[in-house]
């Protein structure tokens, strides 16, 4: 039987476009110590730093987390780097909860981060591979293809995209971190906004951020803080190939099968009813009703419908990316860490303005790479 | 100063494996070659040796006509570093027949408008003496004006 894991402090950097007053050791301290001070703790009561990034080509940084050690207080202390794309945030919180559900120690600092603007993610996307085809299609025109899938095999009417990006912008407006702040979003913006990947627009596009974050998860007997802890009643990670005949690109595999064995794990049979709100990777507008299927929130094909009902707005039944999400912060090695974070902050109670009223269990979830790697916990307020 | 170019560049010999190497001699010569798993029958192109499902070797080459349809595409409308073609353009998945699953191909010859799901299209390659061991070889995939397969017949291929 595995020891009970808390998160019992988090911590953030604004997140944005550039964050030029700061280098990128600068950028993970501040969140570090932020953190630290939620927990009521220093450098010195850590036993263990687990870090995370997307790919290193993104900043041109090889092996960041060498260097990186001193500015996470991690100087002699065991430091490890998790690399799963851009679901990388996610599961490096899964890491360090495994170094507390293990018992190999008892306080861990995990950090992920991303400095967009000390690089160019969509080149780096975008490498030409040897002997392949000079076809390039960037970030989203590697998911576009896929939407357009999921359109035409759910029959979603295409304002359902409009409506993602509109609500999580709003619910980013109550969020001091995100990085989009746009007072005067509304369907009619989206819509006359830039057609970047048909059928994607730039503003049901996630935006490229600059920022971290960070927690630190205690066994039991070490909890401290003056917030309550987050307890972790289920964790998971699956990945799958990106390619293999058969594969289903909209509603893949391993993200199905991830969210089974977390759920199995927290006692969840209705995602809906038994959890209190969620915070879903969702880069792309249309990724929410592709993920409310793929995630068991409804039925294959009906997710569209869950979203257009209001269902996941912040005053709905099952809110979805109450903090704005990663369609209006999109620190890209960061994004799934700050969902695993959001989801600790609401059952936590210390969301401020986009607090859901008595969020007592929450599911934080990432992927990454070609829809392959997923990363998904849940935390709850009452002791698993 | 906030950014520093610093132009630099790295040579290197590059190894594609057996199957690959199949496949890359195959487009040097205007065709497309394919593997077939020997356990679930499905047929990779490009074959990267192995059935992915299986975990078995994909010994059995297949030769692909330069035929097939789009399961899905979008419209590249967004510029970036490295691009190589005048958007807007259409990147789209194109599965060869006979082929079990799709590889990204332009597409050209066609209003970006006109594009579907399920449209035939065939390759259009360079000239003889252009062709290399390349998927570069295949200049684009055009239509071919046949009628576009049904929804039902590339649906498992999302
Ligand atoms: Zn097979």
């Amino acid at each position: 039987m595995a020891d009970r894991c808390a998160v019992i402090g988090v911590g953030q950097t604004h997140l944005r476009a550039k964050r030029e007053d700061v280098s990128i050791p600068g950028l993970v301290r501040e969140a570090a110590l932020r953190a630290l001070a939620d927990a009521e703790l220093t450098f010195a009561d850590i036993d263990a730093v687990v870090i995370g990034k997307a790919p290193d080509m993104f900043e041109g940084v090889m092996m960041p987390e060498l260097s990186l050690a001193a500015a996470l207080g991690a100087v002699s202390k065991p430091m490890m780097r998790v690399h799963t794309a851009g679901s990388v945030g996610g599961s490096t919180a899964l890491v360090a909860a495994h170094l507390i559900a293990s018992g190999i120690h008892r306080r861990v600092l995990t950090v992920a981060y991303e400095k967009q603007s000390d690089s160019d993610a969509m080149w780096a996307l975008s490498v030409p591979q040897p002997f392949a085809a000079p076809l390039l299609a960037g970030a989203g025109g590697y998911f576009a293809p896929h939407i357009r899938a999921y359109m035409r095999r759910s029959g979603a009417p295409d304002h359902i995209g409009r409506m993602v990006a509109v609500k999580d912008r709003r619910n980013a407006l109550k969020n001091p971190y995100a990085h989009l702040h746009l007072e005067d979003i509304d369907m009619k913006m989206v819509e006359e906004s830039i057609m970047l990947w048909d059928p994607l627009r730039y503003l049901e596009a996630c935006p490229s951020s600059d920022g971290a974050a960070a927690m630190v998860l205690a066994a039991e007997d070490a909890v401290s803080g003056a917030y309550p802890p987050a307890w972790v009643h289920g964790m998971a990670m699956r990945s799958e190939p990106t390619m293999f005949a058969g594969r289903d690109q909209v509603n893949p595999q391993a993200g199905r099968d991830c969210a089974a064995d977390v759920y199995r794990q927290a006692g969840i049979t209705d995602p809906r009813a038994d959890l209190d709100m969620a915070e879903v990777y969702v880069p792309f507008s249309w990724y929410e009703p592709m993920w409310l299927e793929n995630l068991g929130f409804c039925p294959e094909g009906e997710g569209w419908k869950l979203t257009e009902s209001g269902a996941t707005a912040l005053d709905g039944d099952i809110p979805w990316n109450a903090s704005g999400g990663v369609l209006s912060s999109n620190p890209i090695g960061a994004s799934g860490m700050l969902r695993f974070l959001e989801a600790a902050m609401q059952v936590r109670g210390q969301a401020g303005e986009h607090q859901v009223e008595g969020a007592r269990r929450a599911l934080g979830h990432a992927y990454g790479g070609g829809s392959q790697f997923f990363a998904m916990w849940v935390v709850g307020s009452d002791k698993p | 100063m906030t950014m520093l170019d610093t132009p630099i560049h790295l040579e290197y010999t590059f190894t594609p494996g057996i199957a690959q190497s199949r496949f890359l001699r195959g487009l040097a010569e205007g065709r497309f070659v394919g593997q077939r798993c020997p356990v679930c029958g499905k047929v990779y192109i490009p074959s990267r040796g192995s059935c992915p499902v299986d975990g078995v070797p994909t010994g059995e080459d297949v030769a692909l006509p330069d035929t097939g349809i789009v399961t899905t595409y979008c419209v590249v409308n967004v510029p970036f570093a490295g691009q190589a073609i005048e958007i807007p353009y259409i990147a789209a998945q194109v599965l060869l027949d006979g082929a079990n699953i799709s590889f990204m191909g332009l597409i050209q010859e066609i209003p970006a408008t006109d594009v579907r799901m399920g449209m035939r299209v065939q390759a259009v390659w360079v000239e003889p003496d252009e062709l290399g061991p390349t998927l570069a070889s295949v200049k684009y995939f055009k239509p071919t004006g046949g009628p576009d397969a049904p929804y039902e017949s590339f649906e498992e291929y999302l």
